[in-house]
């Protein structure tokens, strides 16, 4: 018969507390992450679905059923790179910058799977820095807004959108801090091919990132 | 490397209080949960009473008020009433349990992110500090009730108490979802060797369930809390009527989460009392997979039945949330069922627990079943907001949870401490809860019928509402003595309780099988696991002796 008694000591206790055991191959991090993203879907489906009900029960100044508003129709339209009172519009180059950046860290993930420590580190300083450069575009976006006279009272398009757009910049936002962590952590060496679900956490929460803008991109500016 | 070099005279394990306040052991958290959570309820219960006494008089003349209390102060009492008792006292006292028991149930050393615990537990204090504060600022605290509809709870009707109310309900909500994920990834990757799901205890297949309710309602509370607080600070107009907003929306999203909350506060106190009545039956529970496959029916149903908070409104598809809701009534028949037949013919030892355990299987079929009617469209029309809802909230979350959170102290207050709680003291406390219990939430049904409205702060004398309020309000007294013996015994027990030894009720699941109270990672060696009742195999020689 085999062992009928399981011994635990205190270096057992830590190796199981601090590394995936058991059955499955999934990293206590992964899952941890993966469940928190289930969280963050349902957080933003709240948003979303108010967005819905509010956006089909919208009817505009004139009387007619329009989205978003005809006030603000041409500084939302993305391919108009220069809006009509002459300001640059950056709403579709953010976009292009963001979804770059998932490749990025994509490919920093699987360098650091083969333990490539180089192509780690520079992948994932340059999705860092897409990052921020998204932050900073999206701060000059709503500063355009703003000045076209779109604001968060601006009727239920104005409060939905910058309720969306915020609460996913506040992501990207914790996403950057996140990233940046497992940057510094990686340039400290604490990364290996054995050793790195804190680096695949992370980067499941960049790609949600990512497809929420996505999402939100499709709704707010295409459909 | 572990670093856990003692030196040689200090004491093996003592707990100072620097200890329990930096603790990540899953054990003190749960403990440290279950005070947490008792406090709310002493301060839930005595805003309770000051609603009770308010009501036993109506008033004395035409255009004069009865009662105790301002109505501004009587609104800011139920409404802190029910969040102290919902968010800060029965979700959490049950996390608490699943935070104790759940990892020693499936043997393991703690739980998958003890910080993360950690975290979770102390944003509890703090949000309900925050709600709390709501008293002592102009305005008051939260006062429209604990859903906060717009537009009562919009800038315009209410002050800051509600803006701290909402924030110290998003920090109490992160701290679930936390919980959650952490319950989530303890019980999928840290089981013993041998516990398949299939051998887990109730209490952990509940835990789960839970979790998973949490995990995918509480962020749409949160997104509710947060359109909400914009509308209110930041000028938007979610909810705002006259700007194109729509206030039926936030009731929609609000109900999303607190129609699978009601499950979050139930489900966790059915796999107590299915701990309990197993070991005081002398019985294997009847229907084990049974029961699993009703609790996540539970699970299931409960997102899509939310609407039936909202018949009245007119706003929602009525046929589809009423036939829902009396779905529900199948998985928590069988569950009826599985309690009665393994209490049936069993060697029923009418120990404390099972006392509370018997307690809850009768209160909680009473409001199942007029919990049922509710259900019915036309009948739901006439009863909406009248004192029979309040009624059958009580009779599901102070006969059900309650009774169920006092069935698991008795239970496993040994556990936890090493001593047995009172025998004697503990009846007494029961039999003064249950003829309180009773004696408060009974006559409400039939004031509810006679029309009596929730939430008023006083009524006409020729209403003949008053001797009944005067009857619940005396039930209200008594449940509230009914703490005393139960603080008393738990004060004497600490001190010289009898000694409880490993497994002083002769119980069935792993957290029996290591000493009183756990050492520090729980177990030295743990038995070997064949069935979902692996102590008792081992105490009947089934297995090899642990």
């Amino acid at each position: 018969m085999a062992a009928d008694t399981t011994a635990l000591t205190a270096a057992d206790v830590h190796a199981s507390a601090t590394t995936a055991h058991g059955s499955g191959g999934i990293g206590n991090p992964v899952l941890g992450m993966l469940l928190f993203i289930v969280s963050e879907i349902m957080f933003f489906a709240g948003l979303f679905a108010a967005y819905f009900s509010l956006r089909a029960s919208f009817i505009d100044v004139d009387g007619v059923k329009r989205w978003p508003p005809i006030a603000f129709e041409s500084i939302l339209s993305p391919f108009n790179l220069w809006t009509e009172t002459g300001t640059l519009n950056v709403i579709l180059p953010a976009t292009i910058i963001l979804v770059l950046s998932s490749f990025t860290c994509q490919f920093a993930v699987n360098a650091i799977k083969h333990d490539n420590r180089t192509t780690f580190l520079r992948n994932m300083s340059v999705t860092v820095v897409l990052g921020i450069t998204f932050l900073a575009l999206q701060i000059y976006d709503y500063s355009i807004l703003i000045h076209e006279g779109l604001t968060l009272s601006s009727g239920t398009f104005g409060t939905t959108y910058y309720t969306l757009t915020g609460f996913h910049g506040a992501h990207v936002f914790g996403g950057v801090l996140m990233l940046s962590v497992v940057l510094y952590r990686g340039m400290a060496g604490q990364f290996s091919g054995k050793h790195h679900d804190m680096v695949e956490a992370a980067s499941l929460y960049w790609h949600f990132v990512d497809v929420v803008w996505i999402l939100l991109f499709s709704i707010l500016y295409l459909l | 490397m572990a670093t856990t070099t003692l030196h040689p005279t200090a004491p093996a394990y003592r707990s100072t209080l620097y200890e329990w306040l930096t603790t990540t052991d899953h054990k003190k958290i749960g403990i440290m949960y279950l005070i947490n959570s008792m406090i709310f309820f002493m301060v839930g219960g005595l805003l309770a009473l000051v609603v009770r006494v308010q009501l036993a008089t109506p008033a004395a003349a035409p255009n004069t008020m009865g009662g105790l209390v301002s109505p501004e102060f009587y609104n800011q009492a139920f409404t802190m009433h029910a969040s102290f008792m919902l968010f800060l006292f029965i979700i959490p006292i049950l996390a608490g349990f699943g935070n104790y028991v759940v990892p020693l149930q499936i043997g393991a050393p703690d739980m998958a992110f003890p910080r993360i615990n950690a975290l979770s537990l102390w944003l509890l204090p703090l949000g309900g500090l925050l709600m709390a504060s709501g008293f002592f600022v102009s305005g008051g605290a939260a006062a429209s009730g604990w859903t906060e509809y717009p537009p009562l709870s919009g800038g315009q009707y209410s002050g800051t108490g509600t803006d701290l109310w909402i924030m110290g309900l998003v920090l109490i909500g992160t701290s679930s979802i936390l919980g959650a994920i952490n319950f989530l990834v303890t019980i999928f990757k840290m089981r013993a060797p041998g516990v398949t799901l299939f051998r887990m205890s109730i209490l952990t297949w509940t835990v789960l369930t839970t979790s998973v309710l949490v995990l995918m309602a509480t962020p749409v509370l949160t997104s509710a809390l947060i359109m909400l607080f914009i509308d209110r600070n930041y000028g938007g107009h979610f909810f705002d009527p006259a700007n194109g907003g729509n206030a039926i929306l936030y009731q929609n999203v609000f109900w999303f989460y607190s129609h699978p909350a009601v499950y979050i506060m139930v489900l966790p106190a059915m796999g107590i009392i299915s701990e309990v009545l197993p070991v005081f039956s002398r019985k294997p529970l009847f229907g084990y997979k049974a029961f699993v496959f009703a609790t996540v029916g539970i699970g299931a149903l409960g997102f899509s039945v939310w609407a039936h908070h909202m018949f009245t409104t007119g706003a929602v598809f009525l046929p589809f949330f009423s036939l829902m809701t009396f779905l529900i009534a199948v998985p928590t028949g069988v569950k009826m069922f599985n309690w009665i037949a393994t209490m049936w013919r069993g060697q029923l030892q009418f120990s404390t627990p099972l006392l509370f355990a018997v307690g809850f299987l009768t209160m909680f079929l009473i409001g199942g079943l007029n919990g049922a009617f509710s259900a019915a469209v036309p009948v739901d029309f006439a009863l909406h907001d009248t004192y029979w809802v309040v009624a059958h909230l009580h009779y599901v979350l102070f006969g059900g949870s309650v009774f169920g959170v006092f069935a698991g102290i008795y239970y496993w207050f040994p556990k936890m401490t090493g001593r047995m709680l009172g025998e004697g003291l503990g009846k007494l406390q029961f039999i003064l809860m249950f003829i309180g219990f009773n004696l408060t939430f009974f006559p409400m049904h039939q004031l509810g019928l006679a029309g009596m409205p929730r939430r008023i702060a006083d009524y006409s004398a020729t209403a003949g509402w008053t001797e009944l309020n005067v009857l619940a309000t005396v039930g209200g007294f008594i449940i509230a003595f009914s703490m005393v013996p139960f603080l008393w015994n738990v004060f004497v027990s600490l001190r010289n309780g009898k000694v409880a030894g490993d497994d002083p009720w002769e119980a069935n699941t792993l957290e029996w099988a290591t000493s009183s109270p756990p050492p520090p990672y729980n177990f030295d060696h743990l038995p070997e696991v064949r069935s979902e009742r692996p102590v008792f195999d081992a105490r009947h020689g089934r297995t090899a002796a642990h």
